[in-house]
């Protein structure tokens, strides 16, 4: 997966849990929370939603590297990678 | 293990609140079943069916209603929560709101889902309260009532830091003590704040067809993500074995187990799950139970209430004594205070109206009084106390063309009593808005059971659902 893959992963799933945002101009390099209105619960629901979407595994500890679209694309490559590699 | 009676979460009550944490829990893969003693949905949400007639109970109007934009507050994290677009709720604005004080009203506040006008209100009737009543504003924007621990403080003392004048006070209780206090004369500051914010800051909105239209929105969202739910199945016993539940026993004596338990019936209704001898008749409880029950009168009008000179007022929170008393009375109702509802007057866009003119009031009532009457007495109660809440409610409505004028144009009238509450809902002396002591993070004493609903204690139908869907994160989604 390459990380433009990864941040339309998140973009898509930032656009169910939240179809009242604009995603039309989000910047990767911003923290989503400082562009969007996006709030605990609506990050509890991305991890929600990329495990139950993608089987991916984000622990509570690791929730920061959410934060952007660039950090999320560095958090979640390896891992879709691994999990290709294992499927 | 017998896999066809065992769910991953079992949800005891279909209400807003119930049905609010199965969408969850069903949307992220947990298998959900919803225990539903009556076959209606909705709880102290809901609607029945007489003679082809359909009347809400429980909702007059949907508080906490934002316009499409406004983001960050409760309605919408819900529909965010819920995946529902706001175009399903569709929901339509109210008029205008007032607050009625003194014998015939003369002391008014109008308010509306735009806040300045109350504001304006306020400064014009109580100018030496103005700032007062913009700093209790600015304390209630800023207090983080969503945090499951905050210490209780009392909402009368705060008010008072800011508020000199006692008919103010009184006024701005009222309506926030109506729409969800469970606690007399005075409110704990988290829930005052939640409730000013519900009803003066954002506001109160319906869908056309009531609240029948915000439940099966849930319903279809929760069948859709794959929950199960059963009506007509009680719940009449949990079963216990060294700290966490073991297994729901069904009124038909059927056993049901899971892993997480949500009762949403109240903390002490569910307690009584946990004894032998639970009998709503005479509750035993070591949580203190709610002495706070209403009656509600329904007149159902051939006319729309406009063609009376009721064309403006959606709801009027009217008070006529020198105090307002928020409390359980010594007599079956108290008619000296009470909430009119018209729901016609909600703005439904050009020549859409009710087919019926609907008017419903709501008064503060006594359980025991009504508990132990025979049918007859009863029904001789009901009609006694019908008319002196409708004469009472008169007096803060504009006059009427002529004095028969309401009594002409109604078609039919029903009225419910702490009677029914108890009887549909389950809740212990007609408690509607449950117990006094709210438990915020909606342990109880066995690890796997949690309580969502009124007695966790977000307010209102909309707090109802947040409440669903917290419980369910904090509890089961967040830990995996």
């Amino acid at each position: 997966m390459t990380n433009d893959e990864c941040k339309k992963v998140v973009l898509d799933i930032i656009a169910d849990i939240a179809p009242d945002e604009d995603l039309s101009n989000v910047k990767p390099d911003i923290r989503l929370r400082d562009q969007l209105q996006l709030d605990s619960m609506d990050f509890l629901d991305i991890v929600m939603e990329l495990r139950k979407r993608h089987s991916i595994e984000v622990p509570e500890a690791d929730y920061m590297q959410l934060a952007s679209l660039d950090s999320c694309a560095a958090y979640l490559v390896p891992k879709f990678n691994a999990l290709a590699a294992k499927g | 293990m017998n896999t066809a009676s065992h769910y991953d979460v079992a949800i005891i009550g279909a209400g807003m609140s119930g049905l609010a944490a199965g969408i969850r829990l069903a949307h992220f893969g947990k298998r959900v079943c919803i225990f539903e003693r009556h076959n209606a949905v909705g709880g102290l949400n809901s609607f029945y069916s007489i003679a082809g007639r359909k009347f809400d109970v429980g909702l007059h109007a949907m508080t906490n209603f934002v316009r499409p934009g406004v983001k960050g507050t409760p309605l919408t994290k819900l529909l965010r929560q819920l995946r529902i677009d706001r175009a399903e709720f569709a929901l339509c604005e109210q008029k205008q709101s007032r607050i009625a004080f003194g014998p015939r009203g003369e002391n008014s506040l109008r308010f509306t889902n735009d806040f300045s006008v109350l504001e304006a209100e306020v400064a014009a009737r109580f100018p030496a309260q103005a700032n007062g009543f913009r700093a209790l504003t600015a304390a209630v924007r800023t207090f983080d009532d969503v945090s499951l621990d905050a210490a209780p403080i009392s909402a009368r003392e705060v008010v008072r830091r800011h508020i000199g004048d006692p008919l103010l006070e009184d006024m701005l209780f009222c309506p926030l003590m109506y729409y969800g206090s469970a606690t007399e004369h005075d409110m704990e500051f988290g829930q005052f704040a939640i409730m000013f914010k519900a009803l003066f800051l954002e506001g109160f909105a319906r869908p056309f067809d009531g609240v029948r239209v915000v439940l099966r929105v849930l319903l279809e969202k929760y069948r859709a993500a794959g929950g199960e739910r059963r009506m007509k199945c009680g719940v009449k016993k949990i079963t216990a074995h060294a700290g966490k539940a073991t297994a729901l026993v069904l009124d038909s004596g059927e056993e049901i187990t899971a892993d997480h338990i949500i009762s949403s019936i109240g903390a002490p209704e569910t307690e009584s799950l946990l004894s032998e001898q639970s009998k709503i008749e005479h509750p035993k409880s070591k949580i203190p139970l709610g002495r706070l029950s209403f009656v509600e009168t329904i007149s159902i009008l051939n006319c729309q209430p406009a063609a009376l000179g009721w064309g403006s007022d959606t709801i009027v929170f009217f008070n006529d004594s020198p105090r307002f008393d928020y409390a359980r009375p010594s007599a079956p109702v108290d008619p000296r205070s009470g909430v009119i509802c018209i729901p016609n007057n909600f703005d439904f866009g050009a020549n859409r109206t009710l087919s019926d003119g609907i008017v419903r009031v709501t008064c503060l009532a006594n359980y025991d009084q009504w508990a132990h009457l025979s049918e007859e007495e009863y029904r001789a109660a009901k009609a006694r106390w019908f008319a002196e809440v409708q004469r009472s409610a008169r007096r803060f409505l504009p006059p009427l063309p002529s004095d028969d004028a309401l009594s002409r144009a109604t078609v039919t009238t029903d009225m419910f009593t702490p009677r029914t509450i108890t009887k549909f809902t389950g809740h212990f002396n007609g408690a509607i808005y449950g117990a006094p002591q709210k438990i915020r993070d909606g342990r109880t004493p066995l690890a796997n059971l949690y309580l969502c609903g009124t007695d966790q204690g977000f307010l209102g139908i909309v707090g109802a659902m947040l409440s669903g869907i917290s419980m369910a994160n904090y509890h089961i989604l967040q830990k995996g």
